[in-house]
């Protein structure tokens, strides 16, 4: 017997991530040749994104995130690394076949890269003319793809007599002409006024959710990631810093960049001054409380205070929500001796709130 | 004005009338082949150069110095080196045929340069979104480079037809036919500046006319 018994889990075990996995990135890099001298843009970079979430890369600009996004669908091609898809790696493919699996990918940008001579309803046929599908099949694909994008009355204009919205939601179609797995969306907001950025997000969620379709995006914008993402990688010179879920990263940051990306939504600067103000005098705790959940309706706070009869004051506080889970962050300031404080902390400790004393 | 309609009667209109055929040949075949030839050779000099998709250094080179050599030297000293090229290609030097190869091998490279420049103009990231979509480098030449151009390549036939009624002119000078032989035999040479008049007169409204067409039809396609 040559075969160990661990061969056939190993090859068991595998096998089940290859299917949990649709997109996995590993030790991803890519230089630059800038003016004779390699630049590194991406330095390994490990990515896995499950099939059906919605991913989200933020970063600054230089950070290295459209680099990544692009080398997902090989439009960059790394300087070394593997790139899966579903189990196939696009990295080991010649251009045939690379072209065949692209079509499996849906991309949208910035600048919409529509095509300025056809028509919206042949820009949303392009990919199927490509593919050689029967014209039949991409008329009544392309009615379809209207509606779902609500563009029905404007098939037959060209992409200069619409608004940026509405080039984005051609885009959109565009991308999901062949039932793709996956769609990237490189910086798809950032060219947008905030009201037509928020419609463009929830079209894309309800497109995650109708069609199962797993989507990764890159931003600048803590808001994009907030209001659609799963889960969220921070990128920061060409390595992912943190990542994690939306809400755990984004309310226990990390690392200094994360920090700078969720100070962006937090006033956080008004909340310094207070902190250094207050913080003169003793006899005074000042803690940041995190509701998560189904705990930001409930009346915890009071009632904790008015079991340790404590008295406070609330310094700042936000209540909303990120994608669907409501949550709440407070900064209070608790009255009274030190020992009282602790008591209160514990206790609401205790009743599962997050508690970090500032 | 007596005198100017005899100057007029005196003119063998039917010369003239076969002169301007012959002319309008000579831009009809020329004008095709120089596409024919001009069109590709531009393409390929797009995609060799830097940073397009068939990046290629040797070949871009290679293309461009004969491009520039072509264009360098002026068309009435061109016309006289291809004297032998063209009669191995269509058996003479002379008349409306012996024009065609000269004229064609002057202005396809000027043509190829305009196509160039026009395919430069193209959206780097409708390109992109073309290769992203799975396209192949023969789907973006016919499907995005071609379509997303077309105006620009317009303008650029538009130019080279109206380049190429000063070129089938001045190949009256080495014995090709049309409305510059006429000129060059009759008003040059026989001191009938009536006749010259005439010419210039026609060749202007060809102008004119080929100008008009050309800009009407860049309007037509420009969705930008």
């Amino acid at each position: 017997m040559h075969t160990t018994p661990f061969s056939f889990w190993k090859k068991g075990f595998f096998a089940g991530l290859e299917v949990m996995w649709l997109i996995r990135l590993e030790n991803l890099h890519k230089d630059y040749k800038v003016d004779g001298k390699m630049v590194p843009a991406l330095r390994g970079i490990d990515l896995s994104i499950e099939k059906g979430e919605i991913y989200g890369v933020i970063g600054h600009s230089g950070a290295g995130k459209s680099t990544l996004i692009r080398c997902i669908n090989l439009l960059e091609k790394p300087t070394s690394g593997r790139v899966l898809i579903d189990g196939v790696e696009l990295t080991a493919l010649d251009d045939g076949k690379l072209q065949q699996q692209r079509r499996q990918i849906g991309m949208i940008f910035q600048h919409f890269n529509l095509l300025s001579s056809a028509t919206v309803a042949d820009n949303i046929a392009f990919p199927l003319k490509l593919a050689k599908t029967p014209k039949a099949v991409i008329d009544q694909k392309v009615t379809d793809l209207l509606a779902l994008v609500g563009l029905q009355e404007h098939r037959n204009k060209y992409p200069a007599q619409l608004s940026g919205g509405q080039k984005q939601r051609v885009g959109i179609a565009r991308a999901l002409a062949n039932d793709p797995k996956v769609l990237l969306c490189d910086e798809a907001t950032s060219a947008l006024d905030p009201q037509t950025t928020n419609s463009i997000l929830a079209l894309l969620l309800d497109i995650n959710r109708k069609l199962g379709i797993t989507i990764v995006l890159i931003t600048h914008e803590m808001h994009v990631i907030r209001s659609i993402c799963d889960r969220v990688g921070v990128i920061d010179g060409g390595k992912i810093v943190e990542s994690g879920k939306v809400v755990d990263v984004f309310l226990k940051p990390q690392h200094r960049v994360t920090r700078e990306f969720v100070e962006q939504v937090a006033d956080s600067v008004e909340l310094k001054e207070a902190v250094s103000h207050e913080k003169s005098a003793n006899d005074r705790t000042i803690i940041r409380i995190t509701f998560l959940g189904e705990q930001t309706y409930q009346p915890i706070l009071f009632q904790t205070m008015q079991e340790t009869g404590t008295s406070f004051n609330i310094l700042q506080g936000t209540i909303s929500r990120m994608k669907e889970t409501p949550y709440g962050q407070l900064v209070v300031e608790l009255e009274g001796d030190a020992d009282r404080s602790r008591q209160t902390i514990e206790s609401l400790r205790g009743r599962g709130l997050e508690v970090e004393v500032i | 004005m007596e005198q100017l309609w005899q100057l007029l009667a005196d003119i063998d209109w039917e010369d003239i009338g076969q002169a301007t055929l012959d002319t309008l040949a000579m831009l009809g075949f020329s004008t095709l082949f120089t596409v024919v030839i001009g069109l590709p050779l531009g393409i390929l000099l797009f995609l060799s150069s830097k940073g397009q998709l068939l990046q290629n250094r040797f070949i871009y080179a290679i293309l461009s110095f004969i491009v520039n050599v072509l264009r360098s030297v002026p068309f009435i000293i061109l016309m006289i080196l291809l004297i032998p090229v063209t009669k191995l290609i269509v058996g003479t030097s002379l008349g409306v045929k012996g024009t065609i190869p000269p004229l064609v091998i002057g202005a396809a490279p000027f043509f190829a340069r305009l196509v160039e420049t026009s395919l430069r103009e193209v959206d780097r990231g409708v390109i992109e979104a073309a290769q992203s979509m799975g396209a192949s480098n023969w789907q973006i030449i016919w499907r995005v480079l071609l379509p997303e151009s077309r105006p620009g390549l317009i303008a650029g036939i538009t130019i080279t037809t109206v380049t190429l009624v000063s070129y089938t002119a001045m190949s009256g000078v080495i014995g090709g036919g049309g409305l510059g032989d006429l000129a060059v035999r009759f008003g040059y040479q026989r001191f009938q500046t009536v006749v010259m008049v005439v010419t210039v007169a026609i060749l202007l409204v060809l102008v004119q006319i080929l100008q008009m067409l050309g800009d009407r039809l860049v309007i037509r396609f420009s969705r930008k």
